[in-house]
C-alpha cells in the first residue's frame, strides 16, 4: 500500500509542462461503500488545472462512484458512505457548508443524456438564472456563447423554444454540455458521454473537449481505451474497486507500466 | 415413437375437439369482458335513466331561463311554483371553490412533502395515511362540520350560525385533499430521478429542483389532480348539506348559509311526489350535475394521460 502510494507520487511528478500546474483536485485514500463492501477503496491521486484526467476501466470498476464524490452526488444514496480526503480547490468537500455552491462549479455530463423538460433554452439558461442572472439580454449571450462552443448552436438556433427532450441522442448530449458550460465551471466531468451518441457526433465533441481544456479541467471517464488515448493527458485505470495505475496516457499504451493489468486491459486482453 | 411423445397423446384428434379447458376460458373471458363493459352500460343507463325521469320537466315547465337565471327555488309555492337553479349553483360554486383554496396548498405540499422529501418509513407511512384520509365516509366530515367547525365558527367570528360558505369549504378542502394529494404525488413519481440528478448537478437546491424542474414537468398531473378535487366537490352531497346551512341564498360573504345542488336533491326528492313537476326538477339538475363533472372529470382524465403520453 505504501509502495503504491510512492509510485503513484513519482508518476505524478514527470516532468511534463501540463504537470507543472497547479494541483485542482487533490484525492488520497479514498474509500466508498455501498453498505458493507467498498466499491472502491484507497485512491490516490491528483487533477491537475487545465489537463484532461482520464479514467478507464471496465464497467464496475467504481468510476462513476469516484465521481459521485467530488461533486457531493453521493447525497442522492443513503446508503453510500465516503471515507478520505477530496480536495477541491484545497477544500475539503466533505465538510463544505454549501454543497449547492460547489456543484454549481463542477459541470456534470451524464452518460445517457439527460434533456431537462424544459425548451433548448430554458436548459441552458437554468444555471445562469439560479446564479441570479434575470436579464433577457444578458442570458440570451450565455446560451448562444455556451450552445456555439457545445457545436449545437448552429443545428437549434431556429428553435431554442423547442423541448430540449425532443432533440435526438447526440443533439441532447451536446445540450447538456452547453448546461454545463452554462454553469462556467471549474471542473467539467463526463460520465462515458458518448455511450449514446454516434461516432460523428463523438468526434465533434472530442474535438470540443479539446478546446474546453483551455479554460477549464476536465474528468473524462470513459470505457473506450482509444478515446481516453486520444483526449486525455494522463489516466487513472480503475479496475474492481481499486486505482490500478496512475500515468501519462501515452505511457499507459507505450511506455512503462508499473502493472501488467493495465498493459492487459489497454491491449484489450480483457474488459 | 414413445420418446417423442411420451404420454401417448394422439396427435391429431385433440386439435378437432373441445375440452374442458376450452369452456373454462371461453367462460372467463365472457365475465371479464361483461364486468369490463359494464361501466359503460352502467353510465349509459344511468344517464338514461334521469334524461327520462327529468324529461317531462324539460318539455312542460322548463324554462331556459328561469331555471338558469332565476335565483329563486322555490317548488312547494302553490300558486307559482320556481325552479330557479342560479342560487344553487352560486351554493355549489362558492363551496368548491374555497374548498379549492383550502385543498390546493395542503394537497401540493404534502404530495411534495411526501414525493421529494419523506423517506423510506416515514413515506410509507404518510402515504397509507392519506389513503385512509381519503377513506373516511362523507357524512363523517359532516359531522365534524356540525358539531366541531360549527360552534368553532360561531365563537371565532362572532356570528349567529356556523353552518355556511367557510365551514363547508374547509370540510370540503380537507376531504377532497387526500385524493388530490395521492394523484399529485403520483405525477411527481412520474418525473425521472434523472431530471432531479441533472438539475441537483446544476447546482440547484433542492427547492430549486422542485420548483424548476419537477413542478413544471409534472404540471399537467398536477393540474390533473386539482380538477378531481373540483369534480369531487361538485358531486359532493352528505358533507355539504350538514355544513353549508342548506338555505337558498346567493352568499355574500363566507359567513352566508349556502345550498348545494346534490343536496338539494338529497333532501327533497324523497319528499316529492313521483312524476309531480317537483320531482322532474330534481331530475333535471341530476341532468346538469352529470353533465358538469363528466365534463370535468374527462377533462381531468385527458390532462393526466397527456403527461403519460409526453
Amino acid at each position: 500500500m505504501v509502495d503504491m502510494n510512492v509510485n503513484l507520487a513519482a508518476a505524478n511528478k514527470i516532468e511534463d509542462p501540463a504537470f507543472a500546474a497547479p494541483v485542482k483536485l487533490s484525492v488520497s485514500d479514498l474509500t466508498i461503500r455501498y453498505g458493507g463492501t467498498p466499491a472502491l477503496s484507497g485512491v490516490n491521486l491528483e487533477v491537475r488545472q487545465h489537463e484532461i484526467f482520464g479514467i478507464i476501466g471496465p464497467p464496475n470498476a467504481g468510476k462513476t462512484s469516484f465521481l459521485k464524490t467530488l461533486n457531493r452526488m453521493d447525497t442522492f444514496n443513503t446508503n453510500m458512505s465516503v471515507e478520505g480526503e477530496i480536495l477541491f480547490n484545497g477544500l475539503n468537500v466533505q465538510n463544505l457548508k454549501n454543497i449547492y455552491a460547489l456543484r454549481s462549479r463542477i459541470g456534470v455530463v451524464f452518460p445517457l443524456p439527460v434533456g431537462l423538460p424544459l425548451t433548448i433554452y430554458e436548459n441552458v439558461a437554468l444555471s445562469p438564472r439560479l446564479r441570479g442572472i434575470k436579464r433577457k439580454s444578458e442570458l440570451d449571450v450565455i446560451v448562444e456563447r455556451c450552445l456555439s462552443r457545445a457545436a449545437l448552436w448552429d443545428e437549434v438556433k431556429d428553435r431554442l423554444d423547442s423541448l430540449g427532450s425532443l432533440l435526438s441522442g447526440g443533439q441532447q448530449q451536446r445540450l447538456t454540455i452547453a448546461r454545463a458550460l452554462s454553469q462556467e465551471p471549474d471542473l467539467l466531468m463526463l460520465d462515458e458521454f458518448s455511450i449514446a451518441v454516434d461516432p460523428v457526433t463523438t468526434m465533434r465533441i472530442e474535438d470540443v473537449l479539446k478546446e474546453l481544456k483551455h479554460d477549464m479541467t476536465i474528468i473524462l471517464v470513459t470505457n473506450l481505451v482509444q478515446q481516453a488515448r486520444r483526449l486525455a493527458d494522463r489516466t487513472a485505470f480503475f479496475l474492481e474497486g481499486e486505482c490500478v495505475e496512475v500515468g501519462v496516457t501515452e505511457d499507459l499504451f507505450t511506455g512503462e507500466v508499473q502493472d501488467q493489468r493495465t498493459r492487459d486491459y489497454v491491449e484489450g486482453k480483457f474488459g | 415413437m414413445s420418446a417423442i411423445n411420451p404420454l401417448n397423446r394422439s396427435m391429431t384428434t385433440d386439435f378437432d375437439s373441445r375440452n374442458m379447458d376450452w369452456y373454462i376460458d371461453k367462460f372467463v373471458q365472457f365475465i371479464v369482458f361483461v364486468a369490463g363493459i359494464s361501466a359503460i352500460i352502467f353510465i349509459i343507463g344511468i344517464f338514461i335513466f334521469i334524461t327520462m325521469e327529468g324529461f317531462g320537466f324539460l318539455l312542460e315547465d322548463f324554462s331556459f331561463r328561469e331555471f338558469f337565471l332565476s335565483p329563486f327555488w322555490e317548488p312547494s309555492d302553490e300558486d307559482a311554483p320556481e325552479y330557479g337553479i342560479l342560487a344553487l349553483v352560486a351554493g355549489t360554486a362558492s363551496v368548491t371553490g374555497l374548498a379549492m383554496v383550502v385543498a390546493i396548498p395542503f394537497s401540493l405540499g404534502a404530495a411534495i412533502f411526501i414525493g421529494e422529501f419523506a423517506s423510506g418509513k416515514l413515506r410509507e407511512y404518510l402515504k397509507v395515511l392519506v389513503e385512509l384520509l381519503a377513506a373516511i365516509p362523507s357524512v363523517v366530515w359532516g359531522f365534524i362540520g356540525l358539531s366541531i367547525m360549527n360552534p368553532l365558527i360561531i365563537d371565532l367570528f362572532d356570528v349567529p350560525v356556523g353552518l355556511n360558505v367557510l365551514n363547508a369549504g374547509i370540510i370540503l378542502g380537507l376531504m377532497a385533499a387526500p385524493i388530490m394529494t395521492s394523484i399529485a404525488e403520483d405525477a411527481l413519481k412520474a418525473v425521472p430521478d434523472r431530471y432531479r440528478e441533472a438539475a441537483e448537478a446544476l447546482g440547484a437546491t433542492r427547492w430549486q429542483v422542485i420548483f424548476k424542474t419537477v413542478l413544471p414537468a409534472a404540471k399537467n398531473g398536477l393540474l390533473g389532480a386539482v380538477l378531481l378535487g373540483v369534480g369531487r366537490g361538485f358531486g359532493e352531497t352528505m358533507a355539504v348539506l350538514m355544513a353549508t346551512g342548506h338555505a337558498v341564498n346567493i352568499p355574500g360573504s363566507l359567513f352566508d348559509p349556502v345550498r348545494a345542488l346534490t343536496a338539494t336533491i338529497a333532501a327533497e326528492l324523497g319528499e316529492t311526489a313521483v312524476g309531480s313537476p317537483h320531482y322532474q326538477a330534481l331530475f333535471t339538475i341530476g341532468i346538469f350535475l352529470f353533465i358538469i363533472t363528466f365534463i370535468i372529470n374527462l377533462t381531468a382524465d385527458l390532462i393526466v394521460r397527456g403527461i403519460r403520453k409526453g
